[in-house]
């Protein structure tokens, strides 16, 4: 049950790959840790690819509100790809959906960060 | 959707995320037992894996001294879960509202909001010490929430 997350540059921009489930403990814990690490690192523009998440708690959530938040704290931006039909209709109805922005292409993806 | 009711089934668990991905996949197994379509599946399954949560982390804090006791009933009519934690109680009128704009951003306090959205019925009850939480699920209706 564990998540699975691996991370790619393209253009500028830090892609993590994430697969299987963000929920409380293991998941979330990552996603976190991870994000840490990009912005420790500097690296402030962030994509996050949920095409491989098949299940999100209310903590994983809270989790993704967390890292877009300190994200665009530091100056950076944090963006979302690939919603699968489940992680989309919780984004919607917890009225999170529009909060980030969702990308459903990579390619238009990376060219939506800011130049910097 | 069948129409069979089986006896319900209790179990009392210690307070670990083990014991919520135990309650988490029992709800699955149920529903699909009941013939719920996959969508409702996800949507029990979910519920009651929050309220193990809220049980777990918020009710019993992890405390390896307190149990939740989880119970699963298919009524013929409904699905049935009662999940109870030995916490200080919790008075869902106190919970802020995660819909609010000023609650938008923060890190937690959905779970309840997706319980209620998930299920069609929810009922909170003051144990003295602790709280049970009641989800219904009634066999036979139409999707709610997402």
């Amino acid at each position: 049950m564990s998540m699975k997350i691996s991370t790619r540059q393209v253009d500028g921009v830090t892609i993590l790959d994430l697969g299987g489930r963000i929920t409380l403990g293991e998941g979330s814990v990552q996603l976190r840790d991870s994000v840490r690490d990009l912005l420790a690192k500097g690296q402030k523009k962030i994509l996050l690819n949920l095409g491989d998440v098949n299940y999100i708690d209310s903590s994983g959530i809270g989790e993704l509100v967390s890292a877009y938040t300190t994200v665009r704290n530091q100056g950076g931006e944090l963006k979302l790809l690939n919603l699968t039909r489940k992680v989309h209709d919780l984004l919607q109805i917890t009225k999170l959906y529009t909060v980030f922005d969702v990308k459903d292409d990579e390619a238009s993806a990376i060219a939506s960060y800011s130049a910097a | 959707m069948t129409g069979q009711p089986e006896r319900r089934v209790t179990y009392t668990l210690d307070s670990s995320l083990d014991s919520v991905n135990k309650v988490e996949q029992t709800a699955e197994q149920m529903a699909r037992k009941a013939g719920v379509d996959e969508d409702d599946i996800f949507r029990i399954s979910m519920a009651v894996r929050e309220a193990a949560v809220n049980a777990v982390l918020h009710g019993n804090a992890y405390d390896p001294d307190k149990r939740m006791t989880a119970s699963f009933e298919n009524t013929g009519v409904d699905l049935v879960i009662r999940i109870t934690d030995e916490g200080k109680g919790l008075d869902p009128s106190t919970l802020p509202d995660p819909l609010a704009p000023e609650n938008l951003l923060r890190g937690s306090g959905r779970g309840i909001f997706l319980i209620r959205s998930f299920m069609d019925e929810v009922h909170f009850r003051q144990m003295h010490p602790g709280t049970e939480l009641t989800l219904i699920k009634h066999l036979g209706t139409a999707p709610t929430g997402a």
